[in-house]
């Protein structure tokens, strides 16, 4: 019975790349190790003392462990769930056992013995794991409702209805921009309707950005102006669906239909170095009672962004100049 | 022959409507009198154009549909109005409750010839019920003139002042004459405007201080001090404490 499972979150391994699963994989080991000395002796002094030995023999070992799983995480992604745990946890313990080794011929017999820092390792490891499962297992509810919220939120009635209308009043004048209008439409809500939660490419973010705009210059014909700048954008960066989309139709939403000259709204979207940088800017009209609806769709946006780049993405609106801005900055990754 | 107004934001919807209305001109005999394409400019054509159907799109840019509406209800011979909208839950129940016609877009040949027949034969909706769907007050006020409507923009206005039958609209520039009843200004304007006396609304923005006067024989009382109007405006007793309150929120 599918219809039972669409929504389940599947089982996937931490994304080893990014830089939060890493500070939190560092934290919660540094922690243990401290809990570790402070169980061993009560004072505060000797306790330090102990974590600080702890510490200069597990950093490096830490560092070492993350940059392979930095590495292999690719290789690991397509493993079945279980199997890729396994794998972390075998990695982790072949690593440790070399660098016990190393680290023994320089200080001698003052090391842990080797069956116990692998065991403490294989439990280190799996706990991790486990946390890692619990805080996805946490959040997929909230994918769940980001997803059902994205299907209310991202395509306002108000546009369907009047696109729909807009096209009906093509079809006896120009049958043929009717049609490619239809088609338009059908993209757009195929998107829409498709699984929110696996990555898009940008070149078809950016296709559905064209398509959209499209049909808002049939409706709003000469008072819509949208200038694109995307000869820097990185057609094969990787980001979640709906993200840009829902940003223009509120430039347009906000920005010009309620004023009643053109409205010039700019689309930039570029790379530097392993960032990609995407921003939305509209005139700022000051017409009242709209920004409400706009802040849950950033809201949205933004906690959709948390969800698949948890630290590393950003978005930040700007009023200035009688201008209104939307930046959004995301971590360069590609297929 | 019912002569329509059509008054829409988007080339295409107006466009859309001048197509069905051709289509049920048999069944319906009617001549698009005019159109516009958002509330100010409808406002400028409506009274040249005699319409006596009047097709509103609810979101227009300048002027929404409903203050709009507003404004005709004031005119002579005001067209019946019926709202055009895409997609407009608050409205739409505001309609239903103050019993005003509305057309959904993308609007049905069938739909608007009903619509179109029984506005025609009804009028001009009335006031209150525009008032009541409308829930917000009006950015402006209008003075209906004999062949135009002339707009007051509410923040340029600095008292309203009741005389026998009108109310004087005093804007540091010009003064004007309209049909309405204080109690009811008051009432669509609570925040922006202070009652000083029986007969007077100042805008709280506009006052710049008090004076006292009188003393005497005669009775001393406060005055109001404006800003850009040399005008003194009475304070009543009755209002004094009040005003003084509402000003020192300011």
């Amino acid at each position: 019975m599918p219809s039972i499972r669409q929504n389940a979150y599947p089982d996937v391994l931490p994304d080893f790349r990014n830089l939060a699963v890493m500070a939190r994989v560092l934290v919660a080991m540094n922690a243990l190790a401290l809990v570790g000395a402070f169980y061993a002796t009560s004072a505060l002094a000797p306790a330090l003392e102990r974590f600080m030995y702890a510490a200069a023999f597990l950093e490096p070992l830490l560092l070492v462990e993350l940059i392979v799983l930095f590495a292999a995480s690719a290789l690991l992604a397509r493993l079945p769930y279980w199997l890729g745990c396994l794998a972390v946890v075998a990695i982790a313990t072949a690593i440790a056992a070399a660098y016990h080794g190393v680290v023994r011929a320089f200080v001698g017999e003052a090391l842990p013995s080797l069956p116990r820092t692998l065991a403490i390792t294989v439990l280190a490891a799996a706990s991790l794991l486990a946390y890692f499962h619990l805080h996805t297992k946490a959040f997929s509810p909230a994918l769940a409702e980001a997803r059902l919220q994205a299907l209310q939120a991202r395509i306002r009635p108000h546009f369907l209805f009047n696109s729909l209308n807009a096209v009906l009043a093509l079809i006896r004048r120009d049958p043929k921009r009717a049609e490619r209008s239809l088609e338009d439409l059908a993209d757009l809500f195929r998107t829409l309707m498709a699984d929110a939660r696996q990555f898009v490419r940008l070149a078809d973010e950016i296709a559905l950005l064209e398509r959209y705009a499209e049909i808002e210059q049939l409706r709003l014909g000469d008072r819509l102006r949208i200038t694109w700048e995307l000869d820097a954008a990185p057609s094969d960066a990787l980001l979640p669906p709906m993200v840009l989309q829902p940003l223009l139709e509120n430039a347009v939403y906000h920005g010009v239909e309620p004023g009643t000259g053109a409205g010039d709204v700019l689309v930039r979207i570029e790379r530097h170095g392993d960032r990609v940088y995407a921003a939305i800017e509209n005139p700022y009209l000051e017409a009242g009672g709209q920004r409400a609806g706009n802040r849950m769709a950033l809201e949205n946006i933004r906690e959709r962004l948390a969800l698949f780049f948890d630290a590393e993405a950003r978005l930040e609106t700007r009023i200035g100049n009688g201008r209104y801005r939307v930046d959004i900055e995301i971590p360069y990754r590609r297929t | 022959m019912i002569r329509v107004f059509i008054a829409d934001d988007e080339a295409p919807a107006r466009e859309r409507l001048r197509e069905l209305l051709q289509d049920i001109g048999t069944e319906v005999p009617n001549i698009v009198a005019g159109e516009a394409k958002n509330g100010i400019e409808a406002l400028e054509r409506l009274p040249a154009s005699a319409a006596q159907v009047l097709l509103l799109d609810i979101r227009m840019p300048g002027m929404d549909g409903l203050e709009l509406a507003r404004h005709v209800a004031g005119m002579e011979n005001a067209p019946a109005v019926v709202f055009v909208t895409a997609h407009d839950k608050h409205a739409i129940e505001a309609f239903e409750l103050s019993a005003l016609d509305y057309l959904l877009k993308p609007v049905r040949a069938e739909r608007l010839a009903a619509a179109l027949k029984k506005a025609a034969a009804g009028g001009a909706p009335p006031r209150e019920s525009l008032e009541r769907a409308a829930g917000a007050p009006r950015e402006y006020l209008s003075v209906a003139e004999r062949h135009r409507i002339v707009l007051v923009p509410v923040k340029d206005i600095v008292f309203l002042r009741a005389e026998q039958k009108y109310v004087t609209v005093r804007t540091r520039e010009r003064e004007h004459l309209i049909e309405e009843s204080l109690v009811a200004l008051e009432r669509e304007f609570s925040g922006p405007f202070v009652r000083i006396h029986r007969n007077c609304l100042v805008a709280r923005a506009a006052i710049r201080g008090f004076e006292r006067t009188g003393g005497g024989d005669e009775e001393a009382h406060w005055q109001v001090v404006l800003d850009g109007i040399a005008e003194r405006l009475p304070v009543s007793r009755r209002q004094w404490p009040a005003v003084r309150e509402l000003v020192a929120d300011k």
